[in-house]
């Protein structure tokens, strides 16, 4: 069943479309990744869904409720971690989750078992009555997490929710992450552009470029929709035109004498491209990673952005507001 | 329901805050204490003990416009501090919630207010130690409803402006071409009288005299210049104004 559906979303700020007509379903209970590059328009489609910007066009529907039309109970269904840190510091870690218990209502008799029981699940039960000022990032996020759980949402919204960590803590609060949707039933909702948080974590992604959905499949088919291994050759005269003829050769590129392609069963044919190429220095085949697919989709070119701020801290502090995006 | 729970949460978080930062309640009484101790010894000794009349050391004379010198600074400065708050912290949390943006706005209020009036409480003690300040149960009673009246509207205020503006670099506007024409054309330090009719067209628009007229003649017995039903009329019409206009801006407010 869909939790999350979207027909012809779309959001125009100015002349600048960030979403376009985009149509989303999905499911109850999965862990659906939004990728794509800076300024493609992954936070702004999670701020419609969220309510926190009213769509231009198109409507959206979560947990069977209008985005426009009954915000405040869409509220009340879903849990939001923000990229930037929206705790108080001044305030310890149970008291933050006591404030948002007190803003969403929820039932206060026995709210000291339900913190209890959030703040267990993200191992911060003895950090709990520290103020958030000595939190860390990576427990800083995990108690957002916990905090966005609180409420008992049916969906959880993370935007890029292991920006700025370390790789160690990233991994930690990717197990959390898991954790959550097996032991809560919780449908989560993450943006990243880290590939391989991508392809840790989700069910399904989708790669949105330029407000547009480009491919929207498992980790596992998006990478065999590829075609086969990843073939990288270092050669220095490279005979290029005799490979392409091959037939099975795919995405033939070439750069300052390197050579990628992918190809189908690379261990049979790699032998034949090796004879017609030239004279290879060396040789590397491996299996396509969520990044391939996502540099084949979103192309090679670097954004630089009217978007510089989609990056956590310059955003907190240039960008207060979504608006302005 | 939890409309009401959630204006309980934003007031506990100010409180919460406020009695953790107890450093800064004792700095916002080092200004007052200045303008009592230094420039109202100063200017008093000149003036004589009996200032223009009113039986009052200059010193306690200023004393009332000295109590709506910090509610000023420190109720507006508490409301723009919400634009650092959009930025990093806790609004966002507080603006995703389900509660309603009025909701949000009163709490803000209730907190700054809260905040304040602890600050004025600790002033006027020292008032009625240092500075000759007589208080009964009635003109404490009254002196309460004023400040708290001028409070809500100088946090309100605070928060429009915290509400429009989008980055800090307007607090010295704010303060330059708010705080201090709302002060010093409040007679907070001189009768408005005897004041060329310029000046006095300038006070007599500024809603901020009044409440230190009104103060004035609760606390120390000097006749209101205006008249006090005049006092509390405009009193009342500006916390109304600034609350609607407040609870406005915050509605239209983006973040």
């Amino acid at each position: 069943m869909a939790i999350i559906e979207t027909h012809d979303l779309t959001k125009k700020f100015d002349k600048l479309t960030a979403v376009d007509r985009l149509n989303l379903s999905i499911n109850e209970g999965e862990i659906f990744g939004l990728l794509g590059p800076n300024g493609a328009g992954k936070t702004t489609t999670l701020s419609m869904l969220a309510t926190l910007l009213p769509p231009t066009d198109g409507n959206a529907a979560v947990a069977g409720f209008d985005v426009r039309r009954d915000a405040a109970k869409v509220r009340r269904n879903i849990g939001f971690v923000f990229q930037d840190p929206s705790s108080d510091d001044m305030l310890t870690g149970r008291e933050n989750l006591y404030l948002h218990a007190l803003m969403y209502g929820v039932d206060m008799r026995n709210i000291n078992e339900k913190m209890d029981a959030v703040l267990r699940l993200v191992d911060l039960t003895d950090k709990q009555h520290q103020r958030m000022k000595g939190y860390s990032g990576g427990m800083r996020r995990r108690l957002e997490l916990a905090r966005g759980l609180l409420h008992e949402p049916r969906v959880l919204f993370l935007d890029e929710p292991t920006l700025g960590l370390d790789p160690q803590t990233r991994q930690h609060l990717w197990k959390y992450i898991k954790k959550l949707s097996t032991e809560k039933k919780v449908t989560i909702i993450i943006t990243t552009h880290y590939m391989e948080e991508a392809d840790m974590l989700c069910d399904r992604v989708a790669i949105i470029d330029h407000g547009k959905i480009a491919a929207l499949d498992t980790p596992q088919k998006l990478k065999s929709m590829l075609g086969g291994d990843v073939v990288k050759l270092m050669v220095k005269d490279p005979k290029l035109a005799a490979v392409k003829k091959l037939k099975y050769v795919k995405d033939l590129k070439h750069e300052d004498g390197v050579v990628t392609m992918t190809m189908f069963d690379s261990n049979k044919h790699l032998q034949e491209v090796l004879k017609k190429v030239g004279d290879v220095e060396s040789v590397e085949t491996r299996k396509p990673t969520l990044n391939d697919v996502f540099l084949h989709f979103t192309g090679n070119e670097m954004r630089d952005s009217d978007d510089a701020s989609e990056g956590g801290w310059s955003e907190r502090m240039m960008h207060s507001s979504v608006e302005n995006r | 329901m939890s409309e009401i729970s959630g204006l309980y949460a934003l007031w506990y978080r100010e409180f919460k805050i406020f009695t953790r930062e107890i450093s800064r309640v004792v700095s916002s009484l080092v200004q007052p204490l200045m303008w009592l101790v230094i420039f109202g010894t100063g200017l008093g000794s000149a003036l004589g003990e009996n200032f223009i009349g009113t039986g009052a050391s200059y010193s306690t004379y200023i004393f009332p416009g000295i109590m709506v010198m910090t509610v000023l600074f420190g109720s507006l400065f508490f409301g723009l501090y919400i634009i650092m708050d959009k930025r990093v912290d806790f609004l966002k949390e507080v603006l995703v919630a389900p509660l309603s943006r009025t909701t949000i706005f009163f709490g803000k209020v209730l907190g700054g207010s809260t905040d304040g009036a602890i600050e004025i409480c600790l002033l006027l003690i020292l008032g009625v130690l240092f500075f000759g300040i007589h208080l009964t149960l009635l003109s404490l009673a009254e002196t309460i409803v004023i400040i708290a009246l001028l409070m809500i509207s100088i946090v309100s205020l605070g928060l429009i402006f915290g509400a429009l503006m989008t980055s800090q670099e307007g607090f010295g506007l704010v303060v330059t071409f708010v705080i201090f024409p709302l002060f010093f054309l409040s007679g907070a330090l001189f009768p408005v009288k005897s004041l060329p009719t310029w000046l006095y067209a300038f006070v007599a628009i500024n809603p901020v005299s009044y409440t230190v007229d009104a103060l004035r003649a609760v606390m120390l017995g000097i006749p209101a210049s205006f008249g006090l039903p005049v006092d509390f009329a405009v009193m009342i019409g500006f916390a109304l104004a600034m609350v609607l206009i407040g609870s406005w801006a915050f509605r239209r407010m983006k973040f």
